[in-house]
């Protein structure tokens, strides 16, 4: 298994490379100013990238813990970065407490002990009733049902819908599960990054100006082939044979769109443009993850429902 | 080593933790909007939420300007305790003052000194911590030290979140990213009534939170910069 993981983690780092030489050509060869603009951004995005590929493949070679608290990190960001955005009042404040120090480690310790069954429910049963029960303590009705909607949604696109992602160590599929997280994590952010290269290039008709203006049709079909296409080529990673590997990675960048698109519009809804700036050129852990969210439960579900035995 | 190099040694190391500690827990990110990071003589005044406010104004400082800054505290509380004391005076590098001073003194004589110094100061002129989501009216001290130094620059500080952070009467944070805003700096007018200044002042406060929507009443906003 190390083999085939240091093959593809190789891989990756050729690709970047690849993608540092071509960015100080364009920066050396721009002139008009937005051009310039343009690929200082792409500059700040692919160093960025470096930092990433070193911290999620440094966690996943070091093993199953490091990934789990890995995640359990980003997790914790995300859930910061949407609560830093969200409004909040006094009376959420004990909810949100425990949903930063008390929901966020037990879920994450029922994924490392692997207690599937508590796992699945603790968040969407469990903390569904306890955390709007401690709000009435705090006597504030003031908004709230949007209020616990808004702390309950929090910890299910933060928490428990990334935390899909790690879940995959739990499955017994044939291959090691490590394997299965680095493949949707490379469909998954390769989608983005075609969708973003394919609407640079090519991109006329926008998908929708009112929730995300950069994206393009031209981009969105060109990005989502290509993706699938590379999904399809690393079958080998998987248990899937290259038809199944094909659908599956159909199912990734669907649900990765859609999982980018529902958090651009909370985003717009909120009036904010990123969701932090921790991470220099893509904005927020939430703006970089933010097609996990979907793309990492149903990728899950798919595999476990079909694949395990 | 002697017991006052230990001291001062024990200081920076507990300074440099708590500042990593606020910086991890907090974020304490700043953005200069009327402004820039400068090491000169200035008094940075900000909206009150929490006890953390004081760490994440200096943690959002540049270490050339936060060594030259001095939160002003209240002796009545800070001065409680010999810790409380020499987590104030000693790891803060904090200015204690008397609230309810005895008639005829001076509480501001401490700060005063600093000033003429050339040091800078922090003060949160509210008081005390807000209990609501607003900003309460200022105290005068602020009017009394623009009155006293009258060529010093004074610089509002929008503390965001903090009262998220930690609300009074709760011991739990939450940790959501606090950003420090600082604005365009102000000056005693001429002639300026107290009032009127305190008002300039806490306006200036007040329009650097960037989710308050725009007061409809003519408010003096024109030192103040709306990102």
């Amino acid at each position: 298994m190390k083999e085939t993981l240091f093959g593809v983690l190789a891989g990756i780092v050729v690709l970047l490379a690849l993608a540092s030489l071509v960015g100080a050509v364009l920066e050396h060869r721009a002139t008009k100013p937005e051009s310039i603009a343009t690929v200082r951004n792409l500059n700040a995005r692919t160093r960025s990238w470096w930092v990433m590929v070193l911290v999620v493949g440094g966690a996943i070679l070091a093993g199953h813990t490091a990934t789990v608290v890995l995640f359990a990190i980003l997790s914790f960001m995300a859930l910061r970065e949407f609560w830093t955005l969200t409004p909040s009042r006094r009376g959420d404040h004990y909810a949100l407490f425990l949903s930063f120090f008390v929901v966020l480690p037990y879920h994450y310790y029922l994924l490392a002990i692997e207690w599937y069954g508590m796992f699945i429910i603790f968040i969407p049963v469990y903390a569904f009733l306890l955390l709007p029960a401690v709000a009435t303590l705090m006597g504030d009705t003031n908004e709230f049902l949007a209020r616990s909607a808004k702390v309950q949604w929090g910890l299910m696109l933060t928490v428990f819908a990334i935390s899909h992602a790690p879940a995959l160590l739990m499955l017994d599929t044939g291959v090691p599960s490590a394997l299965l997280i680095v493949y949707l994590i490379i469909v998954v952010q390769l989608s983005d990054v075609f969708q973003y290269v394919w609407g640079k290039l090519i991109g006329k008709h926008r998908f929708s100006p009112n929730i995300s203006p950069n994206k393009t049709i031209e981009g969105l079909v060109g990005g989502g082939l290509s993706a699938i296409l590379v999904g399809t080529m690393l079958h080998r990673m998987t248990p899937f044979s290259p038809l199944q590997a094909a659908a599956v990675s159909t199912v990734i960048v669907v649900a990765g769109f859609f999982g980018g698109f529902v958090l651009s519009a909370i985003k717009r809804d909120l009036k904010a443009k990123d969701w932090g700036y921790i991470i220099e050129g893509h904005g927020g852990v939430l703006d970089r993850v933010d097609s996990l969210t979907f793309a990492a439960p149903l990728f899950f579900h798919v595999t476990r429902y079909w694949f395990t035995s | 080593m002697n017991v006052a190099t230990a001291k001062t040694e024990a200081a920076v190391f507990f300074r440099r933790f708590l500042i990593a500690l606020v910086r991890i827990a907090v974020g304490a990110r700043s953005e200069w909007l009327g402004c820039t990071p400068k090491p000169t003589r200035r008094i940075y005044f900000a909206n009150h939420g929490s006890h953390v406010d004081t760490v994440a104004v200096m943690a959002a400082l540049p270490w050339q300007v936060r060594r030259r800054t001095h939160p002003v505290a209240a002796r009545d509380y800070w001065g409680k305790t010999k810790v409380h004391r020499f987590i104030a005076e000693t790891i803060v590098r904090a200015v204690l003052i008397d609230r309810k001073p005895e008639p005829g003194t001076n509480p501001l004589e401490p700060v005063e000194r600093l000033l003429e110094r050339g040091q800078s100061i922090l003060i949160f002129p509210e008081g005390t911590r807000a209990e609501g989501d607003e900003v309460a009216e200022f105290r005068s001290g602020i009017f009394r030290l623009a009155q006293r130094f009258p060529d010093i620059e004074l610089v509002p500080v929008y503390l965001d979140n903090l009262r998220r952070i930690l609300p009074k009467g709760s011991m739990l944070p939450v940790p959501i990213t606090c950003t420090a805003r600082f604005g365009a700096p102000l000056r005693l007018q001429p002639g300026e009534e107290k009032a009127a200044f305190l008002g300039r002042a806490r306006a200036a406060v007040l329009a650097l939170d960037v989710t308050r929507p725009v007061p409809a009443a003519p408010v003096d906003n024109s030192q103040a910069v709306r990102p």
